[in-house]
């Protein structure tokens, strides 16, 4: 059985106090909604794309510790790189969490694998998720995704529009 | 200590041993994470003495065939202890006949018949039904479907912060087009009890039927159909120490034989013929098919095990188990209960400053405490007090003071990985 307590470690923690990138961004060009109508966590990301470039990117919202610091070092980790990068990391992202990715296999996700814990955890996947999954929408023009129904991202491919 | 004493023998109540009582619960036994299990997540489904285990293995094992069939030993058996299952819930409520106790799968299923069996019958276009904020989903969406199809109108009864009905503005609802009312008696999310008596008696002087959702209700407390004069007055099993599947749906009888059929099937017919079909006399008529035998009589052996230590008795330990934790928890900082009604069910729902619920459901797993976590399948409840979920522990009868402490223990640790 997994320990929760490697799930809340102090990287996790000190995001969820002190979240990178929390708030809104003027020069926006991309925005979507994410939301989870299981719990209320919902989340704004706003990117400002150019020449394929993730030139800034900001996100907002209310959510539970694990999503709050799953979007903040989310947001970190691809400022900077190109968009076909960060659909990589999503679909890295979202393997890992689901325990389809091995973790000493050559992925790009470095820190953020200390998210890898969650996928003892069926019921918090989706709060680990929910950003990546925002992300993807806002790159793809998608003004607002859920994770449910349809939209369920455990059975809509992401990553690979 | 004074309180864990007092518990030991309430006033006026016969002993309660609560040693005793956990030794009849095979999973309280278990250990969770390295931890004792603290099973708080008694509202959303509640834990099985071994003598109803034993129940449904021994039908299981030596009374098992369809009931209501065959001229066989098994068959004639299975429906004996099938209908004595019957008269023990007629017993349990109070009701006046065993023929006004309907076995459904559970609450949701009682509520959806009752919408469909008297609501799509009697309710048309321009009617009113009045329903409360406290509504678990399974007495709302019902009556929306109804609404929708009907051309019917939805009236909704407001509370106020602690969490309690108006019921001014609910006498206020009223109006000639008022034709069905849903109450639930106790609040699934805060655990406000209602005073549906006094509503029922209301309703009744204006010849509104009313339906009780009693899932929150019935495992707490004594229930008497007659004494209420409800209408309708619903529960299920696995939230009595029964097993899942089965519930029951107490109607009275001038209303259920007045009432349209809600599946068809076997068991339910008097005769058929491709030209017409004659219903079954109730209770026959509303339970089509075969019905789940072993968990019915498996529900009776939990009326017995409960009917045994007394509702009362259960309730007064209840009692003494909420005022110790609402006391406890009131000292947390940064811990505000959601819902403190004058009077309550041992339940209580709480938010914690900058903790989200899940992250605090996932760590008091850790410390092998169940508890639930989320909108409690009451959204509008969550919208009144401005809040996407709480935490909500709520208590059985075998939960003990020292759980309570382990709680509150487990909540400051919480608090100090978040500080």
């Amino acid at each position: 059985m997994m320990n929760t307590k490697s799930l809340y470690q102090e990287v996790v923690l000190d995001h969820n106090r002190n979240p990178r990138n929390y708030g809104s961004l003027d020069n926006a060009n991309r925005s979507a909604d994410g939301h989870n109508p299981l719990c209320g966590d919902h989340l704004n990301i706003k990117i400002n794309l150019s020449k394929g470039y993730i030139n800034d990117i900001s996100f907002q919202g209310e959510s539970c510790a694990i999503c709050k610091a799953s979007a903040s070092m989310m947001t970190a980790k691809v400022k900077g790189k190109t968009q076909e990068e960060a659909e990589t990391l999503i679909q890295e992202f979202r393997e890992m969490t689901i325990g389809k990715l091995e973790l000493d296999s050559n992925h790009h996700l470095g820190h953020l694998t200390v998210f890898s814990g969650v996928r003892d955890l069926p019921t918090r996947v989706k709060c680990a998720i929910l950003p990546w999954h925002t992300l993807h929408a806002a790159l793809n023009s998608v003004a607002t995704v859920s994770t449910e129904a349809g939209n369920d991202p455990m059975h809509v491919s992401i990553g690979n529009a | 200590m004074k309180l864990a004493e007092s518990l030991l023998k309430s006033p006026g109540t016969p002993m309660f041993n609560i040693e005793q009582i956990r030794s009849d619960f095979p999973i309280l036994k278990l250990k969770i994470n390295g931890k004792p299990l603290v099973y708080f997540d008694n509202a959303a489904s509640s834990q099985m003495p071994q003598s109803v285990i034993d129940r449904m293995i021994r039908y299981q094992t030596t009374q098992h065939a369809n009931i209501n069939r065959a001229v066989h030993y098994l068959s004639e058996t299975a429906t004996e202890e099938y209908e004595k299952s019957r008269n023990k819930l007629k017993c349990f409520i109070n009701a006046s006949e065993d023929r006004e106790v309907i076995f459904t799968s559970g609450t949701t299923e009682a509520i959806n018949l009752v919408a469909h069996g008297y609501g799509r019958k009697f309710i048309s276009s321009g009617d009113e039904i009045i329903l409360t904020t406290l509504e678990h989903h399974s007495n709302i969406v019902p009556w929306q479907m109804l609404a929708e199809e009907k051309g019917a109108r939805i009236r909704v009864v407001p509370i106020n912060n602690a969490g309690e009905l108006l019921i001014d503005e609910y006498e206020q609802l009223f109006n000639k087009h008022t034709k069905f009312v849903g109450i639930t008696h106790v609040s699934n999310a805060l655990g406000t009890i209602n005073p549906i008596k006094q509503m029922i008696e209301f309703a009744h002087a204006r010849n509104v039927p009313v339906l009780v959702d009693g899932a929150q209700a019935a495992p707490h407390m004594k229930i008497d159909v007659q004494d209420l004069d409800c209408d309708f007055y619903a529960f299920s099993g696995h939230k009595l120490c029964g097993p899942t599947g089965i519930g029951i749906l107490y109607g009275k009888a001038f209303l259920l034989e007045h009432m349209q059929p809600f599946k068809g099937g076997g068991d339910m017919i008097a005769s058929v013929t491709f030209e017409k079909t004659t219903y079954n006399t109730i209770p026959h008529k509303f339970e089509a098919g075969t019905p789940p035998i072993a968990a019915a009589i498996g529900f009776g052996a939990a009326i017995d095990y409960l009917s045994e230590i007394d509702m009362s008795v259960i309730e007064a330990h209840e009692h003494d188990l909420i005022d110790y934790a609402t006391e406890k928890i009131s000292l947390i900082p940064g811990l505000r209960i959601i819902g403190d009604a004058t009077k309550k069910v041992a339940v209580l729902s709480f938010a914690i400053d900058k903790i989200h619920p899940h992250d605090i459901g996932t760590l008091l797993n850790q410390e092998g405490i169940a508890v639930r976590t989320g909108h409690h399948c009451a959204q509008p409840v969550m919208r009144h007090f401005k809040v996407p979920a709480t935490t909500r522990a709520s208590f059985s009868f075998y939960n003990s003071m020292s759980e309570i402490d382990a709680l509150i223990s487990a909540i400051q640790k919480v608090q100090k990985i978040f500080s």
